[in-house]
């Protein structure tokens, strides 16, 4: 899809020689039984790293992540060819309940909290699957993370953006999970809330471990907490590299994070302007 | 004058009971929006498991009815699993034409099984009646109140406390939530109709021992109508006070009734009156949330 000279060169090989804690390959994805959305989008996620997945609106993104919660289930999709593996064994067709007891824990766009519940009772939901006696100490850690949840006593319906936002994420904290798959964390918010998620998504995954694959429409913040990055157009993956590399992509500059080469810009320099055309 | 207390006491303990079974109706609708139109025949099958097992086994009641319990609570699973869980994605009215065929087959089975004659609980409590404040007061029915509070009680707690109330409550809320917080939705559907089975028939025994068993206990289920529209369909709060509103309705009526009127059977319809009145200034019952679909 790319031209070879202005694309980084697919760097697929982990800089450990270690399996990643997630390898998605060649998927295809089916809605309906009609509609194709993902056509063969493979990304692996290594283990203690933030994973960003950037892409224009109607990429595939969500689907993506949807994918490997197993929640595309409950939007009638399908993955009709390819494996996505978690921790070496095989997950797809596995029920999304079951994905979440294995790990791996999806904090939704929209974050979806628990609207007629209070911040506590979200973050009890949020350790379901869990049957040890931590539940109590890991909700004094998130309100540790997150102080002004604690101040919060009415019902979660009634929290600002951000702080429905923080629940979210303290939610996916409360069940100790591997791997956490966050679609726009940012959507809908402040720039200075967007500023505060991120780094506190940067620092749950320095405290806990807990690797993160993030969608972002925010691609300079999203490329700036990542460690590597994903770039995806029409259900697959165009480009991808380490976090660095991406940020100095003339293409990502251009389409993504805004400014880059001015030149390039010019309707004279016909090339790039139909390539612009097929990112957007 | 004493009789009309004494009828606002019956509606209380009656509408108490009205009010118990309402909430494991909203219980299922809440968690399944299946509107349950067998909701009547739990409390028949219930009552008449219980009565089974009291004349034919002669169990002592103590072991008698937690058995029931027992019996109904694998009952609901079963129904759900085998009957409901096939229907889910279908279309509503198809759900709801179901839970109507069941309610018919049930009528039938229990009429071919135990027969279309009423029959009488063994006695179970030592004295008949109680005087309560001056009144005298059926001993089941004092009984009968408490185990309502109790229940009603049991449902606040596990609904605000315990992790599978909770989960119970994100599964009504969003469905897919649920499952994206690890909550199997199919086992939350199961435990509703268990939950829902299990107090139903604890209500069919209690009126089973005062009026004795027979098909007559499934129009409880058709009276828990009203309650449960007036409450407005998808609130336990409103699910209780809708029940206690149409006891006490109905006894009010039996006693304007029989005071001055002489119709006979008011208290029947009158309450089916007053929640016509009722929908029409509120539309979505006391407690209902607005945008929730009438069928």
């Amino acid at each position: 899809m790319m031209n070879a000279d202005t694309a980084v060169a697919p760097a697929p090989t982990p800089t450990t020689a270690k399996a990643p804690l997630l390898s998605v390959n060649n998927i295809e994805v089916v809605y309906n039984d009609v509609i194709l959305v993902l056509r063969g989008l493979s990304l692996e996620v290594p283990e203690g790293e933030i994973v960003a997945l950037l892409g224009a609106n109607g990429a595939g993104k969500s689907t993506t992540l949807k994918a490997i919660s197993g929640l595309l289930k409950t939007e009638d999709g399908e993955v009709t060819r390819g494996d996505i593996t978690f921790g070496g064994q095989r997950i797809n067709g596995i029920d999304p309940d079951q994905i979440v007891r294995r790990g791996i824990f999806q904090v939704m766009e929209g974050r979806r909290i628990i609207g007629d519940m209070t911040c506590q009772e979200n973050l009890r939901l949020g350790a379901f699957t869990r049957r040890d006696g931590g539940v109590k100490d890991d909700i004094d850690m998130v309100y540790h993370y997150f102080p002004r949840l604690k101040e919060r006593t009415g019902l979660a319906g009634y929290l600002s953006g951000g702080e429905q936002q923080m629940l979210a994420i303290g939610r996916a904290m409360m069940a100790r999970p591997k791997l956490i798959l966050m679609d726009e964390p940012s959507m809908g918010l402040s720039p200075l809330m967007v500023k505060e998620v991120f780094s506190i998504i940067r620092q749950i995954n320095k405290d806990l471990g807990v690797t993160i694959l993030l969608v972002e429409q925010n691609a300079r913040m999203a490329l700036q907490a990542a460690t590597r990055g994903y770039i995806m157009e029409n259900g697959k993956v165009v480009l991808d590299g380490t976090a660095e590399e991406l940020r100095n992509n003339e293409d990502v500059k251009e389409f993504y994070l805004g400014g880059g080469n001015e030149e390039r810009k010019s309707f004279k320099n016909l090339k790039s302007f139909k390539r612009r055309k097929r990112w957007i | 004058m004493t009789l009309l207390f004494q009828l606002l006491v019956n509606g209380l303990i009656v509408g108490a009971l009205y009010g118990v079974v309402a909430m494991s109706f909203v219980l299922i609708y809440k968690a399944s929006r299946i509107v349950n139109f067998a909701q009547g025949e739990f409390l028949l099958i219930g009552a008449w498991a219980c009565w089974w097992l009291l004349t034919s086994w002669q169990l002592p009641f103590w072991i008698g009815f937690p058995i029931t319990l027992a019996f109904m609570m694998a009952f609901g699973v079963i129904l759900q699993v085998v009957v409901l869980r096939p229907m889910i994605g279908e279309p509503i009215i198809s759900v709801i034409m179901v839970t109507i065929g069941l309610s018919i087959f049930f009528q039938a089975l229990m009429k071919w099984m135990f027969g279309v004659f009423a029959k009488p609980f063994p006695q179970i409590f030592a004295t008949q009646t109680m005087n309560v404040f001056g009144l005298e007061v059926q001993t089941v029915y004092v009984v009968s109140l408490a185990i309502s509070l109790l229940i009603m009680a049991g449902f606040g707690w596990f609904f605000k406390y315990s992790r599978l109330g909770l989960a119970m409550r994100a599964t009504a809320f969003d469905q897919q939530v649920a499952q994206s917080l690890g909550i199997s939705v199919r086992q939350m559907f199961a435990m509703s109709w268990a939950i829902s089975a299990m107090v139903s028939a604890v209500a069919g025994v209690v009126v089973g021992v005062v009026n004795g068993v027979s098909s007559a206990l499934s129009f409880f289920g058709i009276k828990v109508f009203p309650a449960v529209i007036l409450g407005g369909l998808d609130s336990v709060i409103g699910a209780v006070l809708g029940g206690l509103i149409v006891g006490l309705l109905e006894n009010f009526a039996h006693y304007v009734d029989s005071q001055w009127l002489n119709w006979g059977n008011m208290y029947e319809i009158a309450p089916f009156y007053v929640l016509i009145i009722i929908l029409m200034f509120k539309p979505y019952g006391l407690f209902g949330t607005k945008d929730i679909e009438r069928v």
